[in-house]
């Protein structure tokens, strides 16, 4: 975080080097229906984030140790594609995916509901193919449009933004030039609709003020995020949402 | 922390309209609530992807995708996956295979013996007999017309068309049958086998595919019925 020269990514007048103003969200293009082998899947243009998520289920947990009597596992695996990011990717899982996989799955769980199958597991497997900044937040909210997609009940969507600091300047959503020398990260997973909070990370320090301005940016974009997705999903399955 | 972002003033879905999970479909009054609806902080609310459907003040979600979960006395058309000595492993497009003991096969079976009288891939016609509330269930082949399938082929409707398809009189399935001249089994997980002469088949899985097409139309049955008439020229 921080550190690296005089890199000036905001301007005098509130710009950001990528011609945003300090609230503005990248574009968001989404597509359900992706992969038409899965019982439901989505794929979600960020910027230049690009993931595609698909689920499978709710099945057999297999394993048998890992079942549950009483209600179904979320089995979900976060993966970064070896071509996604300008070096090359060393390919499988590590502690990275692993942390990603882990508190998408606790994120999802808030909302997903288990108890109506008992025993079984529910597969969210999600693919980055092109990484930018924002991936983990890109990959939760497309794996809730999959498993919108694949009728699983659930209580609200969850939608994830990540707000952070660049040049003591609070901004939304971050891009890579920012994530990556900014100085500090804010990813949060907001359910849209009642304004509930089920997933926050914080990378760097913010002051509680700014901490406050992230939160009121993240959950402005998370309602703007979640217009987009029923945008789309109206798209798909026709009629208004 | 501020609640900036809570949508309290977000207006009701309409009856016919798209929902999505977490989408507010009206105040809870305290009525019978349906399929895909749940009552939270004194409102209903979508949990699945659908449409809207309101029946006598009785709210549910018509889904979009769904997943068949078996019931004590459904028809069910299943494949056998897999076997031991005495039962075998039944696909039933469920989440979970069901079992079949070698006591409820419609012909005498020599413990052991499972695989010669019916191997894995074997389309069986069987009925739900009991299923736990762990979801494991049991199927039967006594019955009247519950036996292997040995012609015909299998095509599949989401298992939420399934009630559609086959209520009333002038049901879907009816129509199909009629205009192709095939026989037709319905099973409630979605299956339907369905044996005739080519041109009969080739009617039947067109007519399939467009009910699948448009399954969430107002009147389904008369679209078929058009379909029927004008779409084979039959």
């Amino acid at each position: 975080m921080g550190g690296y020269g005089d890199i000036q990514m905001i301007d005098e007048n509130g710009v950001r080097v990528d011609g945003r103003k300090a609230g503005d969200l990248r574009p968001i293009e989404i597509e359900l229906g992706v992969v038409p082998v899965a019982d439901g899947s989505a794929s979600m243009r960020w910027g230049t984030n690009y993931v595609i998520a698909a689920v499978y289920g709710p099945m057999e947990a297999h394993p048998r140790k890992i079942q549950r009597q009483e209600r179904a596992v979320l089995d979900v695996r976060y993966n970064m594609a070896p071509f996604s990011t300008t070096d090359r990717f060393r390919p499988g899982f590590n502690r990275r995916s692993r942390e990603i996989s882990k508190v998408t799955a606790d994120a999802l769980e808030s909302v997903v509901q288990l108890e109506l199958f008992p025993r079984s597991k529910i597969r969210v497997e999600i693919e980055v193919i092109c990484a930018e900044a924002g991936t983990r937040c890109v990959g939760l909210t497309a794996a809730s449009l999959a498993l919108a997609d694949a009728g699983i009940p659930m209580s609200d969507m969850v939608v994830s933004v990540a707000s952070g600091k660049v040049n003591d300047v609070v901004v939304c959503d971050l891009n890579k030039e920012e994530d990556n020398y900014g100085e500090a990260d804010l990813p949060m997973g907001i359910l849209p609709n009642s304004g509930e909070l089920v997933f926050l990370q914080m990378d760097g320090d913010l002051s509680p003020a700014e901490f406050q301005e992230a939160w009121d940016y993240n959950m402005a974009a998370a309602m703007n995020v979640h217009e987009i997705m029923k945008e789309a999903i109206a798209k798909k399955y026709g009629g208004e949402s | 922390m501020s609640d900036s972002g809570a949508s309290d003033g977000r207006t009701s879905a309409a009856s016919g309209s798209l929902v999505i999970p977490g989408d507010k479909i009206s105040s809870d009054t305290g009525g019978q609530i349906g399929h895909g609806v749940m009552k939270k902080d004194g409102s209903l609310i979508a949990t699945k992807l659908g449409y809207l459907v309101e029946k006598g003040g009785e709210f549910s979600v018509s889904p979009i995708h769904t997943t068949y979960f078996p019931r004590p006395g459904d028809l069910v058309i299943g494949y056998i996956e897999g076997m031991r000595a005495n039962i075998w492993f039944i696909d039933l497009n469920a989440p979970f295979n069901a079992i079949l003991p070698m006591s409820l096969a419609p012909m005498k079976v020599e413990y052991g013996a499972t695989r010669d009288a019916m191997n894995v891939g074997t389309t069986i016609l069987c009925r739900v007999q009991e299923v736990d509330e762990s979801h494991s269930s049991v199927v039967t082949m006594k019955g009247m017309g519950l036996r292997k399938v040995n012609s015909g082929f299998v095509d599949t409707i989401p298992p939420h068309l399934v009630g559609k398809v086959a209520s009333g009189a002038n049901s879907i399935i009816n129509q199909i049958k009629d205009s192709s001249n095939c026989r037709i089994i319905l099973g409630a997980n979605g299956r339907i086998w369905v044996d005739g002469d080519s041109n009969g088949i080739r009617v039947v899985r067109d007519a399939l595919s467009f009910v699948r097409e448009n399954e969430h139309s107002t009147d389904l049955n008369g679209d078929v019925a058009k379909y029927l008439v004008n779409g084979n020229g039959e």
